[in-house]
């Protein structure tokens, strides 16, 4: 006991406070935790082993030639990129007011674009339908006014896909602006910057780290939708039938597609999270 | 120099909680002002005000007549619609643009093309010998260099008035002295008003060529460095300064005689309210205030013989506390003193704390000045 090191003890009585109180040391694993770490960690790892293992590697190029894999491939990528742009450009300044202001509102402001964050994306799909439908809410009036119909377009599903992806920015960019340095703002504004000039030329490169973990994340989400956008912008191919679409549908007809297009989809996912890694870390840091 | 369009005037009276900010000022063009005070006493919020980073309470701030800051008359420019340049204490360079771009960022603030902004940002850069500087970044530099900068990019706006706040503060000893030279320099040839918020008195007396001294919020005196330095009209800037400062009535003025507050009495030759000429005494009752140099004092363990000094008294020495070469002696009076002698001075005498002490001082070595601010001194 003397000695301190990391090491597996088999007695289930001491735990790595009891034991190490120096925290410079690592503490001890123990069993009624390592036990279900384990779990959780294969629980995690075997399907993605499993779609490596099952994957059908030889018939790969085939596969993702052919059978429309390309087209929904291309779809999904402009989708996906589309709706982080419109993220970007409705949710920064969304970002900046609810990191600048403080005011009651704010809060529930906040409370409420967040939402669709933990909301099931098809009830998301459903309220789009309603706001944007032909009947809906708006979207009657886009259609009589400009003779503009947006369900089930390609459009629908950069809609759909922001509706879901933007949450995640807003509150990853809200983060990195609140961080930021308000005094290095004053300096500018005495320096004879305006409030958008100190917006541009310092607030947001200071923000950049966050800007970009955000539409990285924002990105990401967009890729893999499935739930908004089979319902408010339907299924029809090289329209709206993105990614997670063909591979859902191709299980039921073709298995050894729905393994190589999810694997198109992990590797973009590793790469997302790859890009990450240096700059979720630390966000709101000026480099 | 004396162009009438940038005179700055100051009036605020801000109240919140129990901070009090009460400030009646005007500097005038090419004035460099120092602004004197302990921490809390108000120096950087009246800076704010100036900038537009905080709104005055009431009154108003007005450069060369065109108000800033006008509550009465609904009117407040914002930090970046006013001409002003602020160097702040931890001089807030921006940490993701180099040298070379913070010092154009105001130039590009206002509209100028990239590169011309660079080649002017260039010539500031010359001009306060920064150019070996001009790729890096604000995380690199020494914080000597980032004053520079700092006063650069300020200086690169084009201001009317010139604000630097505390800004020596957090450099070494070595280079405060360096960069307390460069400042002076460059104060010297602004043009417009400058103040220079600081608590330290050698800075105050090396920089400017007027001293404010803000306690509490009010200012307690406005002067010239050799009037502030000579006259302290309160206890903090009698101890920033090195003197014994007393308050008292003037009893008699035909002998010179001043009752000091709470106990004790100084005789003085010369009654001088604005350290010129000699004044007429001014009839007894006068509240004033007797400053004594600490040098002008001498100690005795006897009492000293008749005729040397008109004023003598006894006291108890409390400490003792070596400066280079010299020792200040604490004493208890009434009235109290600090009395500067040499260490020599210190073996003779066995001087040590609890010992008994005559104390002499000549009158002519001692002024009294009229008590402007007369809230009793502590």
């Amino acid at each position: 006991m003397s000695r301190i090191r990391p090491s597996v003890t088999s007695s289930p009585l001491t735990s790595p406070s009891l034991t190490s109180p120096s925290t410079t040391h690592r503490p001890r694993i123990t069993w009624p935790l390592a036990v279900p770490a384990t779990a959780g960690a294969l629980f995690l790892l075997i399907p993605l082993a499993a779609l490596l293992l099952r994957a059908p590697w030889r018939h790969l190029p085939g596969i993702l030639t052919g059978t429309g894999a390309l087209g929904a491939l291309r779809l999904s990528l402009l989708c996906a990129t589309a709706a982080t742009l419109c993220s970007l450009a409705l949710g920064v300044p969304l970002a900046w007011v609810l990191a600048r202001t403080d005011h009651p509102a704010t809060t529930v402001l906040r409370a409420l674009v967040t939402l669709p964050l933990v909301l099931p994306p098809v009830v998301g799909g459903v309220a789009l339908l309603l706001a944007l439908g032909r009947t809906g809410l708006v979207g009657r009036h886009l259609a009589t006014w400009f003779g503009v119909s947006l369900p089930f377009t390609t459009a629908a599903v950069v809609v759909a896909e922001t509706f879901v992806a933007m949450p995640f920015l807003v509150i990853t960019v809200e983060g990195a602006l609140r961080s930021a340095d308000r005094d290095l703002e004053e300096a500018a504004a005495t320096l004879g910057s305006g409030p958008f000039a100190t917006f541009r030329r310092v607030t947001l490169p200071l923000a950049a780290p966050g800007l970009l973990a955000g539409g990285v994340l924002a990105w990401a989400r967009a890729l893999g939708e499935f739930g908004a956008t089979i319902t408010f912008a339907g299924n029809f191919p090289d329209v709206t039938r993105t990614m997670p679409l063909t591979v859902y549908l191709a299980l039921e007809s073709d298995p050894d597609a729905a393994v190589a297009l999810s694997l198109v989809l992990l590797a973009t996912s590793v790469a997302v999270l790859a890009l990450l890694r240096g700059t979720w870390m630390a966000p709101g840091t000026g480099r | 120099m004396t162009d009438p369009g940038t005179t700055l005037e100051i009036r605020t009276d801000i109240r919140r909680g129990t901070f009090h900010l009460d400030v009646d000022l005007t500097a005038t063009p090419g004035q460099v002002i120092a602004v004197l005070g302990p921490n809390g006493a108000g120096k950087t919020t009246l800076l704010r005000i100036i900038a537009g980073l905080q709104p005055t309470g009431t009154g108003h701030v007005r450069v060369g007549g065109q108000p800033w800051d006008d509550p009465a008359h609904g009117v407040f420019l914002p930090p970046d619609r006013r001409l002003v340049g602020l160097v702040f204490q931890n001089y807030r360079l921006f940490p993701h643009l180099d040298v070379l771009d913070n010092v154009a960022f105001p130039l590009r603030a206002r509209g100028t093309r990239r590169h011309t902004a660079r080649t002017a940002a260039a010539g500031w850069l010359d001009r306060l010998a920064l150019t070996d500087l001009a790729r890096r970044r604000p995380a690199t530099l020494s914080g000597g260099q980032s004053q520079r900068v700092a006063l650069a990019r300020a200086l690169a706006a084009d201001p009317l008035v010139l604000l630097l706040d505390e800004p020596t503060a957090a450099l070494d000893a070595h280079t405060r002295t360096q960069i307390r030279a460069e400042l002076r320099h460059h104060l010297s040839s602004f043009p417009g008003p400058a103040l220079v918020v600081t608590h330290d008195p050698l800075e105050a007396l090396l920089l400017a060529d007027r001293i404010l001294v803000l306690e509490g919020g009010h200012l307690v005196q406005d002067g010239a460095p050799a009037q502030v330095s000579r006259r302290p009209a309160t206890d903090y800037v009698a101890r920033l300064m090195g003197l014994n400062l007393y308050s008292g009535t003037l009893t008699d003025p035909t002998t010179g005689r001043v009752d000091l507050d709470p106990a004790g009495v100084l005789f003085a030759a010369g009654y001088d309210p604005h350290d010129d000429e000699p004044h007429p005494a001014p009839p007894a009752g006068t509240r004033v205030r007797v400053a004594v140099p600490p040098s002008a004092i001498s100690l005795h363990t006897a009492e000293p013989g008749p005729g040397s000094a008109r004023n003598v008294w006894t006291g108890t020495v409390t400490g003792l506390e070596l400066l280079t070469d010299r020792v200040r002696v604490a004493v208890q009076g009434p009235p109290d003193a600090l009395v500067d002698v040499t260490p020599a001075a210190v073996a003779a005498l066995h001087l040590a704390p609890g010992l008994p002490v005559w104390l002499s001082a000549k009158a002519t070595e001692i002024a009294t000045y009229p008590a402007d601010h007369d809230p009793p001194l502590k």
